[in-house]
């Protein structure tokens, strides 16, 4: 019995965490059809961004608890000035180019940025255990849990809630639609797409770096942490479906879950199971799970 | 015309290294071997890349390659060089046919991604096996050739020039058979080809298989020269990205160009590491940057511009 | 003509959804034939091209050529049987020249076994492709690039290499689309040229009633999805149904009595 909470738990946290990871992967794939490895520079440069200045103003004295700000500005911070610069860059020259091309394009921005890091932070590990610490624990079922881990489910919770409310209850989100639905149409029809991309761009890459800045204060944030992440959520938007938010949550659940079934019943399988699910999806659906509505065009 | 100086070319170059690689210092040979033993991978992806796919998950046939050496080593003794490289085209050449199966009704991104989850299903079990090395791999012992047992590194290095000269010889000639023109061909127009009575699912199957055995052979070839084999620097999905990155710095213009893209590759990071060690990644990754949006062509294409000069 | 047709189209149909595209076509064809499919936009005349030429699957129906059946072959088997097709939208290898393009489709055609893994560049080949240039006149392009070709280029390198596989069918879908009025009786004198010397038969979607007039022996007409004539020209462009629902009143039928292009 407390194995089994412990796994659902456990699911349920890493679920979390790999939504709010990969949402914003998939959200800029379905508007620009751009797979960005970037997106793990986000998240890194999240992390350390929140871990330096957790650090920084826990020695100033500051409260514990104005970690969270500092979590949030980070990530704002970070996507808006990081995805703006790349977007206007380097994207910007490449919409016309082939689609696999634009993701080694990013693969080599991503290399750029990971060496970036290490002149800008150093090479030594960061530890912004205070936001983590200041919530303490709970006891659930007779296991004691990180209550700051559990906060990620309600992070995650309402990262879906704004995106599925931006999306379909905002004028820009109908723009948006629009825009994933025929983009040329679109532009026919007298909306700016080049904006456009530059928002989602930016949008995607805020969410890549909450779930950098938000996973800080529990793991030591050290050089390279981020290439394990871009190819989970690689698996996750592939299974759920290139481009589909919802996809992007079953994908993150099925992986979340599966993960965690795995590292207590079967640790050898966890992270074998998860790309072995990737590449069943892709045989038999290949659009994911939940394949995001397309034209044809023929 | 140029186009009959490839091959004596590639036999000239052969010349010259084997013979040169007598006098060389170890730290040159082992750069060399590493450069020419990747190039055999590169030129798989290159057949592939002409043929419109790029697959980022190659590192599964470079890892298997390796670890079919390194198994052979551990659980049978075997260090015969012919024998390892024998096996692991093998392995890879029957993974390679059987995933060709799927994959080839595969395209673009899809294609890319497929390729990617194989390869990391292969490294999620290399990690997390204790049998099969774990995270730190296993050393592989240095290989004998037939039952000579020679000192130093200088009969390997032979053995890779040549394996890698018999390669691209014979790649060059299916480049200009039917099969090889089946490469652009497919990439610029799939219909047209199913109307001239050929399999595209066929074509873009021999030319996996075909690139599966050579990368195959590469990661063998680096296993032995390395002397050890990890599932981090040659099976993860940055080991894939690598030999991608490789193939464009080369180019596709030439059967000679993984050789000299590789190479060049070897030493700009071997000295990128030592010169400025925090940031050889962001060299690497800026020359892609560079070469994607300035040298479409790869460094083959500024050979190719000496060449023409030459004249 | 001879007695046996080359191809026979029986109860063919094809539903897309609720949409019925082909509905109970019965169409026999004989050897040496050369036939003008015409009918308005969606009328279904590309869905009867694309289910003879394997690209469609048929909802149901037979489709018989030389006495086999090969309804549901995909367009690989159809083509080696001696079928074979152009497109309205030409399907050329964009980023080759035209004399690599033609070289290309005859290699490809030619390689069965062992023959696929000869060189590309071998005299025999060379030799037809040269030639194959010449007749359908288009030597001067030799050495540009296809995608740079102009219209009405495209559409003869494409039919020229949909002719290498030497089939005994050639179905065409608006061989002159998008090709000047200038321009539009040169080329099909250029294709009707070669077709002739290869003794193949045609069957070709034309919107062009001059075209049609001018070349075709006998018209077979589409209307949603349904032939609703199927006569030599003289007759089937007077028709009332076909005036109504394939050309268009304005036609002029004074020209009609000039049918004598008709059986060239």
């Amino acid at each position: 019995m407390e194995t089994l909470i412990t796994i659902i738990l456990d699911g349920l946290q890493y679920s979390s965490y790999l939504f709010i990871v990969s949402v914003g992967l998939t959200i800029t794939f379905g508007v620009m059809k751009i797979l960005n490895v970037t997106h793990a520079s986000f998240y890194t440069w999240g992390a350390y961004t929140a871990a330096f200045f957790i650090g920084q103003f826990s020695e100033m004295g500051w409260p514990d608890a104005f970690g969270f700000v500092i979590i949030l500005v980070s990530a704002i911070a970070v996507g808006t000035v990081l995805g703006y610069l790349i977007e206007r860059g380097l994207l910007r020259r490449m919409y016309e180019r082939d689609e696999v091309l634009i993701v080694l394009a990013t693969f080599g921005l991503f290399l750029v940025l990971e060496d970036l890091i290490l002149l800008v932070f150093g090479v030594n590990p960061y530890f912004a255990y205070q936001p983590m610490a200041l919530l303490e624990s709970v006891e659930i079922g007779g296991i004691t849990r990180d209550v700051y881990g559990l906060t990620l489910i309600g992070v995650a919770a309402l990262v879906a809630v704004l995106c599925w409310y931006g999306l379909n209850r905002t004028n820009w989100g109908k723009l948006l639609t629009a825009v994933i639905y025929d983009r040329e149409m679109s532009e026919a029809m007298g909306i700016n797409v080049t904006r456009v991309y530059v928002v989602t761009f930016i949008i995607g890459a805020v969410l890549g770096a909450l779930g950098g800045a938000y996973i800080a204060p529990t793991v030591s944030v050290t050089p390279g942490f981020g290439v394990d992440v871009i190819v989970l959520s690689f698996a996750v938007v592939v299974i759920g479906g290139m481009g589909s938010i919802p996809g992007a949550l079953i994908g993150s659940i099925v992986v979340g879950l599966m993960r965690a079934v795995a590292v207590h019943e079967l640790p050898e399988v966890e992270l074998f199971v998860v790309f072995a699910i990737m590449a069943v999806v892709l045989v038999f659906r290949p659009e994911g799970l939940f394949a995001p509505a397309k034209p044809r065009k023929i | 015309m140029s186009r009959d100086r490839t091959i004596p070319g590639l036999t000239v170059a052969l010349a010259v290294c084997a013979i040169g690689g007598y006098f060389i210092p170890d730290w040159l040979m082992n750069q060399m071997m590493f450069g020419f033993a990747r190039a055999l991978a590169i030129l798989g992806l290159l057949v592939l890349w002409r043929t419109g796919l790029v697959s980022f998950g190659h590192a599964l046939y470079f890892g298997l390659g390796a670890y079919a050496v390194a198994l052979l080593d551990i659980n049978l003794g075997i260090s015969d060089a012919f024998v390892r490289l024998g096996v692991a085209m093998l392995v890879t050449g029957g993974v390679g046919t059987l995933l060709g199966f799927i994959l080839r009704n595969y395209r673009d991104i899809f294609f890319a991604m497929l390729s990617l989850a194989f390869s990391m299903v292969l490294y999620g079990i290399l990690v997390k096996t204790e049998a099969l090395g774990s995270t730190d791999g296993f050393t592989v012992s240095p290989p004998t050739f037939l039952s000579a047992a020679p000192e130093g590194k200088y009969p390997l290095f032979v053995l890779i020039c040549v394996f890698g000269w018999l390669a691209a010889v014979l790649v060059q000639g299916y480049l200009r058979s039917t099969l090889g023109r089946l490469t652009t061909a497919v990439r610029d127009n799939e219909i047209r080809v199913e109307y001239l009575g050929y399999s595209v699912a066929r074509a873009i199957h021999i030319k996996y298989v075909m690139s599966a055995v050579l990368t195959g052979a590469a990661g063998a070839l680096t296993a032995m020269a390395l002397g050890q084999v990890d599932p981090d620097s040659m099976v993860n999905w940055t080991a894939s990205g690598e030999l991608v990155f490789v193939t464009i710095l080369s180019g596709p213009g030439s059967v000679a160009a993984p050789f000299i893209g590789s190479l060049i590759f070897e030493l700009l990071r071997t000295y990128a590491f030592e010169l400025v060690p925090h940031a050889w990644q962001m060299i690497v990754g800026g020359t892609l940057l560079a070469v994607i949006f300035f040298l479409p062509g790869g460094i083959w294409s500024l050979f190719a511009r000496a060449l023409k000069a030459d004249k | 003509m001879s007695g046996d047709p080359i191809l026979q189209v029986i109860d063919l149909q094809k539903t897309f959804g609720a949409v019925v595209a082909a509905k109970d076509i019965n169409i026999d064809v004989s050897t040496g034939e050369v036939i003008g499919i015409i009918g308005a936009n969606g009328a279904g005349k590309t869905t009867f091209v694309n289910m003879v030429t394997g690209y469609l699957k048929p909802s149901s129906g037979t489709i018989r050529f030389e006495g086999r059946d090969i309804t549901g072959k995909p367009p690989r088997l159809v083509t080696q049987t001696g079928i074979s097709r152009s497109f309205q939208v030409s399907q050329v290898f964009t980023s080759m020249t035209v004399y690599d393009n033609l070289l290309t489709a005859l290699a490809i055609t030619d390689s069965r076994g062992f023959n696929a893994l000869r060189p590309i560049q071998r005299p025999d080949l060379t030799r037809r492709c040269e030639e194959t240039l010449v007749r359908y006149q288009i030597d001067q392009y030799h050495d540009s690039e296809a995608s740079t070709l102009p219209q009405g280029v495209r559409k003869l390198l494409d039919i020229a290499m949909a002719m290498v596989s030497k089939p005994r069918i050639l179905l065409l879908d608006e061989p002159t689309s998008g090709v000047s009025a200038e321009e539009k009786f040169n080329i099909m004198d250029i294709i009707m040229g070669a077709l002739k010397a290869d003794q193949v038969t045609v069957l070709f979607i034309e919107h062009d009633m001059e075209i049609v007039e001018r070349y075709v022996s006998r018209v077979v007409a589409f209307y949603q999805g349904e032939v609703i004539c199927d006569k030599p020209p003289e007759e089937a462009l007077i028709d009332s149904r076909v005036r109504e629902f394939v050309i268009g009143e304005e036609y002029p039928l004074e020209v009609r009595e000039a049918g004598s292009h008709a059986d060239h």
